[in-house]
């Protein structure tokens, strides 16, 4: 019986630890595997939009709490793998996220007050796709690793992945996370970026849960370990380690330009919040992991970087402090100010041009809207 | 006792569980967690985990293991999350669930259930609102049955586990926590519909979340005098023409409320057989309050989209108008 097999991931895991480049502690190491040339990296910014995100993250869910929002899947922990991956983006890649991905939408400079909406309840998207090469929040598990595979199949036949052309060749970042892993379409979209050597990067963010289903449900080896049988590279980073996810993703994507196919990434992280502002992770998960996992912060490791390296000044903390605050601000005003969308905005864009028929139901619904019950005595 | 929905619904899976070895339960999140809505809350802890099993992350895999399990002797419940996330397993429930019994020529019976949380009112994300009961209604093979009270909760589900057909079992999400009688037994057949209110002007046919709704519209239309007559409908399929068809027969007018779409939802199949079968003692014809012609629409919208009390309440005075 499956279930009586003592935890076989924690072998797998050990025969298969995640590449670091910089370790808890804040000091760097090198990895053969995964050259970086520090010179390309801008440590203070990756820093400074990591705590940016955080704030982000923080400032949503007090708006949840305050009613503000539905609901909030919170990144929390997640910071170092979204931001890594962002900062290995051309602005001309094209990004399929999930519903958590605040800290890529932000290096991808995307309004944050935009992000909001979805969660309040005024809008089913909140920005334009094609403005930041970042896709809408797909909700459905799975689903946007197809449409990578299919945007990846246009690059490949507009001639622009290959081409050696710097300015030209281009690549799809496709998020998911660990759950994900299990849908039959994450499956076909593996094996469609294989058969045709797509240049599609899989980055998959293992937090280690979903929603209460432990990885173990999902999988007996790691995630990087998969692609192998797909039959392309799978690379397995410290998910906590902006420097890894950077050097992980920017490799990926350079071979996915060059016409060299697809990679997954298996970024090793962890959601250290529940689910979302609707879950309650006490039911099925030990305080001491989270903790455990808290101490391995993807923040905390960076400062004490650039703090014992004397790379930034006091300044640098003070301006960062201000804005944070400055959006969290922003952020407060922003989501208050979201207005609620027009009664016909469902009707006007369902098709390309509304059927008569359906016209006639927003005629009719208009005037439900504007005059309420027909005899004006019911509420 | 008067409980919650959730709560009558957990005490009808732990009987089936204790009443038949053979029920297991299959879902995401539904063990450790309990499931999102806590309908299996405490089910893992007694019954263990190959009773109630936490499944990967995967519907098609939900009900596709389902069938697997029932064709050697299991009686699987599975449950999908939510309504708008068990459109990965259509595949399964469409091509075999609901088509191995013919295509055996009788040899292979299923008794699955598919439990769904549905509808909308809950201020809630995409894919978390919706009602899908049109898809399954029109494929054979498939029952389709819905419950808007505690006490149908308790005793419909475990009707559905003892049935021999795949059972799409939809829970109106919205009602989860309203809380009701349970009566310890039933006489109510799965398949027979509910007169919840007698009236003699017009018959308001609901089901699932638009039933509170219609007994709300009903009590407003009597103080001003009009005698709604609301029946449940509880099973879509098959569903209880005879009771609808009498109680049209008396009133001579119909309303039918659901949250699905107008067009081509099951207030049309209402329409029609009533239309066929009572032609000749409608005073009016068969009015439809629904959800739009639109993909359901954020949040803040929804209050206005769904069918309200005064849309209702417009569509009882559209019918007595004639
Ligand atoms: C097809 C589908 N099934 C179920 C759900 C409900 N659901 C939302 S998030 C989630 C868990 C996802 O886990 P994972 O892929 O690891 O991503 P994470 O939430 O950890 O970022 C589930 C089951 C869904 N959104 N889509
Ligand atoms: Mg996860």
């Amino acid at each position: 019986m499956a279930n009586a097999v003592q935890d076989p991931l924690s072998e797998a895991s050990l025969a298969d630890p995640p590449i670091q480049l910089l370790d808890p502690s804040g000091k760097l190491s090198t990895d053969a595997r995964l050259p970086l040339d520090l010179a390309t990296v801008d440590l203070p910014a990756l820093y400074r939009d990591m705590a940016l995100v955080r704030r982000l993250d923080t400032e949503a869910i007090a708006l949840q709490r305050q009613g503000e929002l539905g609901l909030w899947p919170s990144l929390r922990g997640q910071e170092a793998a979204q931001v890594g991956a962002a900062y290995a983006l051309y602005d001309r890649d094209m990004v399929f996220p999930t519903y958590r991905e605040h800290g890529v939408a932000w290096c991808r400079g995307l309004d944050p007050v935009s992000l909001l909406g979805l969660f309040r309840g005024t809008t089913l998207g909140g920005w334009d796709p094609y403005a930041h090469h970042f896709n809408l929040y797909t909700l459905v598990i799975g689903a946007q690793t197809l449409h990578a595979v299919g945007y990846g199949m246009g690059l490949y036949r507009d001639g622009s992945t290959g081409s050696g052309d710097p300015d030209r060749d281009t690549a799809v970042l496709a998020f998911l996370g660990d759950g994900a892993l299990s849908e039959g379409e994450t499956n076909e979209a593996f094996i469609w970026a294989a058969a045709q050597n797509l240049p599609v990067v899989f980055f998959c963010q293992n937090n280690q849960w979903a929603i209460s289903a432990p990885y173990s449900v999902q999988s007996r080896i790691p995630a990087a370990q998969r692609a192998a049988g797909y039959g392309f590279p799978g690379i397995r980073v410290d998910g906590n380690d902006v420097l890894a996810c950077l050097a992980a993703t920017r490799q990926a994507l350079d071979q996915a330009r060059s016409g060299g196919g697809p990679t997954l990434i298996e970024a090793v992280t962890y959601r250290v919040n529940a689910h979302t502002t609707a879950d309650d992770a006490t039911r099925y998960r030990a305080a001491e992991e989270t903790e455990d996992w808290t101490a391995r912060d993807p923040l905390e490791r960076l400062r004490a970087h650039l703090e014992t390296t004397g790379a930034v000044t006091d300044e640098y903390f003070t301006d960062l402090e201000q804005r944070e605050r400055d959006l969290a601000e922003r952020l407060r005003a922003g989501c208050r100010g979201l207005a609620d969308p027009d009664a016909s905005s469902p009707f006007e864009h369902t098709y390309a041009q509304m059927p008569a028929d359906l016209r006639q139901q927003l005629r009719e619904h208009l005037e439900f809207v504007s005059t309420g019950p027909q005899d004006g005595e019911q509420k | 006792m008067t409980v919650s929905m959730v709560k009558a619904l957990n005490d009808g899976l732990r009987k089936a569980l204790t009443d038949d070895p053979q029920v297991l339960l299959m879902g995401e999140d539904i063990g450790r967690l309990g499931g999102v809505f806590r309908v299996t809350d405490g089910l893992r802890k007694d019954f263990g985990e190959l009773r109630v099993v936490d499944t990967p992350l995967g519907e098609a895999g939900i009900v596709g293991a389902a069938i697997g399990l029932a064709m050697r002797g299991y009686r699987p419940v599975c449950e999908i999350q939510f309504d708008g996330f068990v459109y990965p397993a259509v595949n399964q429930i469409i091509t075999q669930l609901a088509k191995l019994r013919h295509r055996s020529a009788g040899r292979i019976s299923l008794p699955v259930v598919i439990r769904i949380p549905y509808g909308g009112g809950i201020g809630s994300i995409e894919h978390h609102s919706e009602s899908p009961e049109t898809y399954f209604a029109h494929t054979a093979g498939l029952k389709v049955v819905t419950c808007a009270t505690p006490n149908d909760a308790f005793h419909m589900i475990q009707q559905a586990v003892a049935e021999d057909d795949p059972v799409v079992f939809l829970e109106p999400k919205r009602h989860y926590w309203t809380k009701g009688e349970v009566a310890p037994a039933t006489e109510v057949p799965l398949e027979q519909a509910v007169i919840r209110r007698a009236g003699t002007d017009v018959t308001l046919i609901a089901y699932g979340p638009t039933v509170p709704v219609a007994l709300e519209a009903a009590d407003i239309a009597a103080e001003e005098g009009r005698s709604v007559e609301v029946v449940d409908l509880r099973s879509l399929s098959p569903w209880d023409v005879t009771t609808v068809r009498a109680s049209v027969h008396r009133t001579g007018r119909a309303v039918v409320a659901h949250e699905a779409a107008f067009s081509h939802g099951f207030g049309a199949e209402v329409a029609a057989r009533l239309q066929d079968e009572e032609f000749h003692f409608l005073e009016a014809p068969v009015v439809r309050v629904t959800g739009y012609d639109t993909p359901y629409p954020p949040s803040r919208l929804e209050s206005d989209w769904l069918p309200g009390v005064d849309r209702i309440l417009n569509a009882i005075d559209r019918s007595l108008s004639y």
